[in-house]
């Protein structure tokens, strides 16, 4: 009979780290579920249901891995953890004491167990914690900011009680947040509408009422007109406006120029649709939720459209509102004590960032910094050298645009390291390669979550490694004590069980190891709270349609329109997104989800294609600036703007070790030459898809 | 037919797959073989809105089993409780005789083992009062098990 359990822990395929309950069989992971006491009452993405194939998979990095050709060249050398480890802490010391601690960089996906990353670099000594950000949501992050003084989280999607959800810039059913499906789902049941404003049919789109096929790039020009609808025909909630808003007069004069008939040259939409749909939105306050977004890194003026949904959510009165975008609670908020933070170990470190976060641009949020203009300070010394850059779960490679010109970049770096589950051409291309376990056969430290009802969650290990793989705290408690010789503080840092990390966390707060042992996760309140908001955190205390912090640092935040180019004849804009069964590049090579897609295709106009002799199913080339990416099939539909060429991302691996990946498909981010100098002023992010490609039969 | 029916709810669906991949991992099906298959067409426009066809096929677990009766060493089997059709896998000699003779040749050859494999409902799950791993981990709950209705 073969002993069988099951482990509540938690996803680690995307980023979203969904609650999950594991089936062991024999001391194995047998069956992956979402954890059926959370809102996903057992229902898992393809992605979560393939992670027993990831463990299993041996064409990941089983092994340490320290670099003996040159960089980029794939000849290894194996190593045991012991002198993987000495040989990173003495390259980090010898670093450190010539160009001090500010020279190590750092970058990470985010997420909820970024304290223990945070923590290391503060011990080191060094400001420059970064994460993925920037190749992703900053500029909603800023957009928040800019509105309602306060980061992007701390609102909630109140989906299930919405009569009306807008997505813009978040395909909400193909970026799978599995709970989030489930209440846009429950809420549609009941008859919620949904409007999707996109470039391309997403499934999204497939359940919508509404669907709206913008000219790319011209998301702003929609929303503007929208705006200039609410004010001008009296449909925005006046007692709300009057209440919490600031800076309504100039809102009203900036967008009275923006009329549909205006937006309709822009956005291609009809204005008689513009207009029924600001009624519509009407008839639906306080309870919609016009998206303000997730990857965002798209457009020069991405900041600007995000900003937009967030001022078109405060005329029709729903931010801080039951239905709308409630005010999420921490722990404090009902009267509990959060965690207690590791990085308060140590004190926070004097010296300025490397990429200018905080003092050159003072409107942006510290936290993650701006990654790529910490590349900037490796490549040329300002403000000051950096030298060492640890990656771990993060593949700028393939995250950011222009491989090429990224590495360039990075040569000025003594030491490049990857901490890393699956291979990635970071990885590839790192001086030492440390295996990270997979989520299933590795603890995390507790996370607080905030929200309606704010919770602490915990990871636990579902089974051992099959391959010699560490858990980050591992790694880097690891490294903390052998680099407390020359760095005591250090010490504060080398726990040797994962069990005294939680207990330090948990002092305090009521709750205990043992309390995770029945859901996985622990609620610290009994109901979901609305909270009634006083004021935002704004230098006016209200929303601010103009932002009093940007306009500080000069930054225009009425910004005017400019109409995107259009691509030259014959050239198409490079458009990207998601799929369901595959994340981030690095689920290409997992064998179940390789099998369910293998591949990534060339959408294109009918139209388009017929101008090109291409029919539906032909190879095709796609190239940028002359030079070739490779490869694809055509996908020849109506479902797309015929400005637009559309790829899944991710695809187009070329590393050796990934024999299922290996010239799949093409890579968009190889499409974007001279991509990393492009990005949004106002907001932070990259503008991935302000590039144009050309497309000829193969 | 058995006493279950296994239903997909088509507005819930979002075409993600993940029934297809938690019948293979629960299962541990080998790579090009799927037990449970769902099928979605491409997108086509429709009204202004994509429109995408969806559907999820498994074993009909018919009330008159042709691949039972073909069987010739009786490792394909009715369970008369509920009538789940399902394969001892150590009674299968793979002859394949059950694929030619299922109208809609919905048991699969397994290279690996040689012999057939086939939906049972997840029968060890259902015998435990739970239902088919599809179902319980559908990520939008669109499929749904249970008994038919009289």
């Amino acid at each position: 009979m073969a002993a069988e359990e099951s482990v509540y822990s938690v996803c680690g395929m995307c980023s979203v780290r969904c609650p999950i309950l594991v089936e062991k069989r024999n001391g194995e992971a047998s069956w992956i579920m979402g954890n059926p006491h959370s809102p996903l009452k057992g229902g898992l993405c393809a992605r979560g249901a393939a992670g027993i194939a990831l463990e299993r998979d041996t064409e990941r990095p089983a092994t340490p891995l320290i670099r003996v050709g040159e960089r980029g060249e794939g000849k290894w050398r194996e190593a045991s953890w012991e002198e993987a480890l000495d040989y990173v802490a003495d390259r980090l010391k010898e670093i450190t004491a010539m160009h001090g601690a500010r020279s190590v960089l750092w970058s990470d996906r985010g997420g909820p167990f970024v304290d223990l990353h945070q923590a290391f670099m503060r011990g080191l000594g060094s400001p420059n914690y970064c994460n993925h950000d920037a190749s992703c949501a900053r500029n909603v992050q800023h957009a928040a900011l800019s509105v309602l003084g306060m980061g992007r989280k701390l609102v909630a999607y109140d989906f299930r009680n919405a009569k009306h959800i807008i997505l813009q810039t978040r395909n909400i059913l193909e970026a799978i947040n599995v709970a989030e499906c489930n209440a846009v789902m429950d809420a549609l049941d009941k008859g919620c509408k949904l409007s999707v404003i996109d470039i391309r049919s997403s499934v999204s789109a497939s359940k919508a009422s509404n669907f709206f096929m913008v000219r790319p790039g011209t998301d702003y020009a929609f929303n503007l007109a929208i705006i200039h609808e609410l004010i001008t025909k009296k449909l925005y909630q006046a007692d709300y406006v009057a209440k919490y808003v600031d800076g309504f007069d100039a809102l009203s004069a900036f967008v009275q120029p923006c009329t549909p008939e205006w937006a309709e040259k822009e956005t291609g939409i009809p204005a008689e649709r513009i207009t029924a749909f600001a009624q519509e939105l009407a008839e639906s306050a306080p309870n919609v939720i016009w998206h303000p977004g997730w990857m965002v890194a798209r457009y020069n003026d991405s900041f600007n459209v995000c900003r937009t949904a967030y001022i078109i959510n405060a005329l029709l009165g729903s931010v801080g509102v039951k239905g709308g975008l409630p005010l999420v609670n921490t722990p404090k908020d009902v009267g509990r004590k959060g965690l207690k933070k590791l990085v308060d170990l140590f004190p926070k470190p004097e010296e300025k960032r490397a990429d200018g976060v905080g003092w050159k641009h003072p409107q942006f949020d510290a936290g993650p910094g701006l990654v790529n203009l910490a590349y900037d300070a490796i490549a040329t010394g300002d403000p000051y050298p950096v030298k060492a850059y640890l990656c771990f779960r993060h593949d700028p490679l393939m995250a950011m645009p222009d491989p090429e010109a990224l590495k360039r970049k990075w040569e000025a770096l003594d030491l490049l390291v990857s901490v890393t589950f699956s291979w990635s051409d970071t990885a590839w291309h790192s001086d030492v390669v440390l295996p990270l376990s997979t989520y299933l056969s590795r603890e995390s430290i507790i996370a607080s979550k905030a929200g309606l009802k704010p919770q602490f969650f915990v990871r636990k290990r579902a089974m051992q490694p099959l391959l010699n793989t560490r858990a980050d705290w591992e790694i880097l408690c690891g490294l903390a004590a052998r680099l407390s010789d020359v760095n005591p503080e250090m010490k504060k840092l080398a726990f040797t069980s994962i069990e005294d990390i939680w207990n330090y966390q948990l002092q305090d707060t009521g709750v205990s190891v043992a309390d995770f042992a029945a859901k996985g996760f622990v609620e610290l309140a009994d109901a979901p709270l609305y909270r009634e908001v006083e004021a935002y955190p704004t230098p006016s205390g209200k929303l601010e349609m103009i932002s009093g912090k940007w306009s500080k640092a000069n930054i225009d935040t009425l910004k005017p329109y400019t109409s995107p180019a259009r691509p030259a004849p014959g050239e198409f804009r490079i458009a990207f997104g998601r799929v369901g069964v595959h994340t981030q590049g690095h689920t290409v090579n997992n064998p179940l989800l390789h099998e369910q897609m293998p591949e990534n295709v060339a959408w294109m106009h009918t139209s388009r294609a017929e101008e090109l002799g291409i029919a539906d199913g032909d190879m095709v080339e796609v190239a940028s600036a002359g030079k070739s990416a490779g490869r694809m099939k055509a996908f020849v539909t109506e479902c797309i703007h015929p400005e637009a060429l559309f790829m899944v991302h991710g695809f187009g691996h070329r590393l050796p070790v990934e024999s299922r990946a290996i010239g799949r498909g093409v890579a968009d981010h190889e499409l974007m030459p001279g991509g990393l100098e492009v990005w949004d002023r106002s907001g932070g992010g990259l503008s991935l898809q302000e590039h144009f490609v050309t497309v000829r039969k193969a | 037919m058995s006493k279950y029916r296994l239903k997909l709810d088509k507005n819930r669906c979002i075409h993600c797959k993940a029934c297809e991949v938690h019948c293979k991992s629960k299962n541990n099906t080998p790579l090009g073989i799927k037990l449970g298959v769902h099928t979605s067409s491409l997108p086509v426009m429709k009204d202004g809105v994509p429109f995408i066809k969806a559907s999820y096929q498994c074993c009909y677990h018919c009330e008159e089993p042709a691949c039972v009766d073909v069987c010739p060493t009786e490792a394909m089997k009715r369970r008369e409780s509920d009538g789940i059709v399902y394969v001892v896998q150590e009674e299968c000699i793979g002859c394949e005789a059950c694929i030619e003779a299922c109208p809609w040749h919905i048991p699969v050859f397994n290279a690996a083992t040689n012999t057939v494999l086939k939906c049972d409902f997840c029968m060890d799950r259902v015998d435990k009062g739970l239902k088919p791993a599809c179902v319980t981990a559908c990520t939008t709950h669109a499929l749904s098990f249970g008994e038919k209705q009289k």
